[in-house]
């Protein structure tokens, strides 16, 4: 395999990401064709759910915050080298984490200490279970992507077990736990606005958001400005600069998959501290997976982490007021219409390099 | 043998380069190069790295496209797309890094491209007819049925050679073909290239050895920057003018003073053995001693050993059994991070490996194992600074902390390896291949520092596989061969000839 051809930064970061999205764009529009739809008409539902109202965007940020936190997991383990598909898994073993430790914890205080408490609880699962398979590459070989994939499964079937049998609600035959204590839920924006004077419409949109950015904020110093991210970035860059520095690459794996599975719990910290509270079954719905297309398209940086989570989640939004508004449009056309999207910013995204390549290079020669 | 036609004569010159123009975004690789390679010559082409040898040959082999310009073979205007269009023209390239199968065997790598149908059946016994053919012709007898991965470096070059020649090219073209040889396998060489040349071959040799041209060319033709500074018969040149003609300028080599070195060993290796990737011993039983103010060179033909050697003392190979001692320190089984806190720094031999991350900036590439007395967060303005400070004292061109350290050339990329460890005060520098790639300014550059390490009291052990440097610049020299120290020598006290026996494992 050759080595990425090189371009001009705003052509990889800008145009790259832009075309993938148009080609997607084109795709949805021939199959809103094919089912007697209009695609202009439906784009412009579709901005109008995600944009065009106080509530539309308080959705589009709510689901864009999950997005900036899974993104922001598969970034981290990107710049070390590893590709991390586990979020979806790291998140649902969060999600029980932060509901134990508050669940142990009500009992001596009800009050704000929950929260600090519940985030400590979601980042200490998340870490946990991305550690293990980055232990497992470390000394046993085996490789993070199959690993990553088992260990979702594992936790769908681990927390199936216990909101069962162990955490469910006494006399309920709903697989979920009962309602986290109120100190320990995360204010909404709603709240927060009307601690202000400032009424705004009710949308699960939480204070996580504010999390998710600080997490980017602090991901960003973390990976481009310290030494231990230089460490990190030193031993995913694919030679052995990093032994030959000095660095324990076996623990920084260990590590990178840690800090990433406890990023991957801020997804869990806005479901469950923010919005259910309480456990539900499922309650990462493929969040994680889209994270992979998020950190792709953000080029692995927080920064377009962000942007990228802002995009997915207007299409999650808009895509919902879609299938509202339109009843041809079921769905299942919905999950479709991002996949195509997923499909062409993710594993597409590298398809224009060459031709971009090829018209740059060019250009730049004569 | 005098070159049969000139360019006046009854036949037309087998390649005319007809100026050939070709840029890189801002770097001029080829400018208006205009060249005759007479049929039946040996002609050899100099140049530093990056003077435009390798881009006009890839223009020849169909890699590249020349952005204007014509390529004349026979006299006939060319049209050469691809490598598969040069074979065509009877153009056969043996690269400097073999482009074989190695687990395949000799046959299967030949017949590669030429199966000639579903069920090889055929073209493997044209193949076979065809190698015994060749092997009477030119006393290339090899073993068709042999690994590939398993034969000596001296005849998986061979293989190279007859990938070209069962496919009936009659231009070759060599790569640096003597970089991995021993002196005697280099002499074979030699013998067979002047055997093609009687049997009307012709030969476009690239190399850097200036010896090697006076040795085998009939022409030699001098690249610098691009343009061609002219083209010589050997007969009226000698090694001095081409070297000057290769860099515009006389370059001054520097000698080692012969002052003793001060006389306590501060690396003690004893009995260290160690294997290589594929688990098999590579490091057998080697013991020697070195002292503060000594450059300790070690000779070999590339892969009897040294580069496990040389990672095994830096803590990138754990080694077998033996004893490693630094001072009074046992350093077996120290890591990286506990050599650079006694001193210990080292220059690798595969620079793009373990020296620098080409992806990331150069300020960043000179922290590299080097950011001990940075804090947590690193003071970037600073950093970028010191890069620019240090590229500066160390000659690095261009001169950009900010630039991607893949963007320089391997020379400049080397001298930020010697530059980043040196400032890092070491007492014992592990140096590996120091000037391998490197053009003859850079060579120049690297062993004056070197030199001044050593008069500073540095101990130096020198892996290399150039026996001018290990001569030039070792106090002693160690010799290995299939793992082992052959023999070792004095400076001052042996020459090539008596190295290149030891390498070979003759004397």
């Amino acid at each position: 395999m050759s080595a990425p051809l090189p371009l001009p930064v705003w052509v990889d970061r800008v145009l790259m990401p832009a075309s993938a999205l148009a080609t997607a764009a084109l795709a949805a529009a021939l199959l809103l064709l094919a089912i007697g739809e209009n695609p202009a008409e439906a784009l412009a539902i579709m901005l109008r759910g995600a944009l065009g109202s106080g509530e539309g965007i308080g959705f589009t940020l709510y689901y864009a915050t999950n997005f900036i936190f899974t993104g922001l997991a598969v970034a981290l383990a990107y710049r070390a080298g590893m590709f991390n598909i586990g979020a979806e898994g790291q998140a649902t073993m969060a999600g029980i984490g932060a509901a134990l430790m508050i669940f142990a914890a009500e009992r001596f205080t009800q009050g704000l200490l929950l929260v600090p408490i519940g985030i400590a609880g979601a980042m200490l699962f998340g870490a946990l279970w991305g550690a293990i398979p980055g232990w497992l590459q470390a000394w046993r070989g085996s490789h993070v992507v199959i690993t990553t994939i088992m260990f979702n499964f594992l936790a769908a079937i681990v927390s199936v077990y216990l909101l069962v049998n162990v955490m469910g609600k006494e006399g309920s035959m709903q697989p979920e736990t009962r309602l986290i204590a109120d100190g320990s839920q995360l204010w909404t924006f709603q709240a927060l606005f009307a601690a202000l004077g400032i009424t705004i419409p009710a949308t699960p949109l939480n204070f996580s958001f504010i999390l998710a950015l600080l997490a980017a904020f602090v991901v960003w110093i973390a990976i481009e400005r310290s030494k231990f991210g230089f460490h990190l970035r030193l031993t995913g860059a694919g030679n052995e600069s990093a032994r030959y520095a000095g660095i324990d690459t076996r623990r920084m794996t260990v590590l990178a998959m840690a800090l990433s599975g406890a990023l991957a719990a801020g997804m869990a910290v806005n479901e469950v501290m923010g919005v259910q509270h309480r456990v539900l079954i499922e309650f990462s719905s493929g969040y994680g997976f889209v994270g992979i297309a998020v950190a792709l398209m953000g080029r692995n940086h927080p920064v377009g982490v962000i942007l990228s989570a802002l995009l997915f989640g207007a299409l999650y939004q808009g895509g919902a007021e879609l299938a509202f508004e339109r009843p041809a449009i079921t769905r299942d056309l919905i999950v479709t219409l991002s996949g195509l999207v997923i499909f062409c910013v993710g594993a597409l995204d590298q398809l224009y390099r060459t031709p971009l390549a090829r018209l740059f290079t060019r250009r730049v020669v004569r | 043998m005098s070159v049969r036609s000139e360019l006046g004569g009854a036949l037309p010159p087998a390649i005319i380069f007809d100026r050939i123009d070709k840029r890189f975004g801002a770097v001029h690789a080829n400018r208006a190069i205009q060249l005759a390679i007479a049929r039946g010559e040996i002609h050899a082409l100099v140049g530093e790295n990056g003077a435009g040898k390798s881009t006009l040959m890839s223009i020849l082999f169909g890699f590249y496209r020349a952005d204007s310009g014509r390529i004349l073979i026979d006299g006939q205007e060319s049209r050469i797309a691809s490598p598969s269009d040069a074979i065509a023209y009877g153009i056969g390239m043996v690269h400097q890094h073999f482009m074989l199968v190695e687990p395949m065997s000799v046959a299967d790598n030949l017949l590669l491209g030429h199966e000639g149908g579903f069920a090889l059946g055929g073209g493997r016994k044209a193949l076979l007819a065809r190698l015994d053919v060749l092997a009477r012709d030119y006393d290339l007898a090899i073993d068709p049925d042999a690994i590939v991965g398993e034969l000596p470096v001296g005849l998986q070059q061979r293989v190279e050679l007859l990938k070209s020649l069962v496919r009936d090219a009659d231009i070759l073209v060599l790569d640096e073909p003597t970089a991995v040889l021993t002196p005697g396998e280099a002499d074979r060489l030699f013998a067979l290239l002047r055997d093609l040349k009687a049997r009307g071959k012709t030969i476009i040799l690239i190399t850097h050895k200036l010896r090697e041209v006076m040795a085998i060319a009939d022409r030699v033709s001098v690249l610098r920057q691009g343009a061609l500074v002219g083209t010589y018969p050997i007969a009226q040149t000698h090694e001095a003018a081409l070297a000057a003609a290769m860099i515009g300028r006389r370059v001054q080599m520097p000698q080692r003073a012969d002052d003793a070195p001060i006389d306590t060993p501060l690396l003690t290796v004893q009995n260290l053995s160690a294997r290589d990737a594929r688990g098999r011993i590579a490091v057998m039983d080697v013991s020697f001693t070195l002292r503060r103010g000594e450059i300790l060179g070690i000779a070999g033909v590339a892969g009897n050993g040294q580069t496990e050697l040389l990672e095994t003392l830096a803590g990138l190979r754990p080694h077998e059994r033996g004893i490693v001692r630094f001072t009074h320190h046992d350093i077996a089984d120290a890591s990286p991070d506990d050599l650079h806190a006694l001193g210990i720094r080292h220059i690798p031999e595969d620079r793009l490996r373990y020296g620098l991350v080409s992806q990331f900036p150069i300020w960043e590439n000179c922290l590299i194992g080097a950011d001990a007395e940075e804090s947590a967060l690193i003071d970037r303005p600073a950093a970028i600074d010191d890069a620019a400070w240090m590229m500066q004292a160390y000659d690095v061109r261009p001169n950009n902390p900010l630039l991607r350290a893949g963007a320089l050339s391997g020379g400049n990329q080397q001298k930020l390896i010697l530059g980043r460890e040196i400032e890092q005060k070491p007492q014992l520098l592990l140096v590996g291949q120091p000037t391998r790639g490197v053009d003859i300014g850079a060579i120049a550059f690297i062993h004056h520092r070197l030199l001044d390490l050593r008069a500073q009291g540095v101990a130096i052990l020198l892996i290399s596989v150039e026996l001018d440097e290990i001569l030039r610049l070792s106090d002693r020299i160690l010799v290995m061969h299939q793992g082992r120290i052959a023999g070792e020598r004095r400076a001052g006290e042996t020459d090539e000839r008596d190295l290149g026996l030891l390498m070979a494992g003759i004397a």
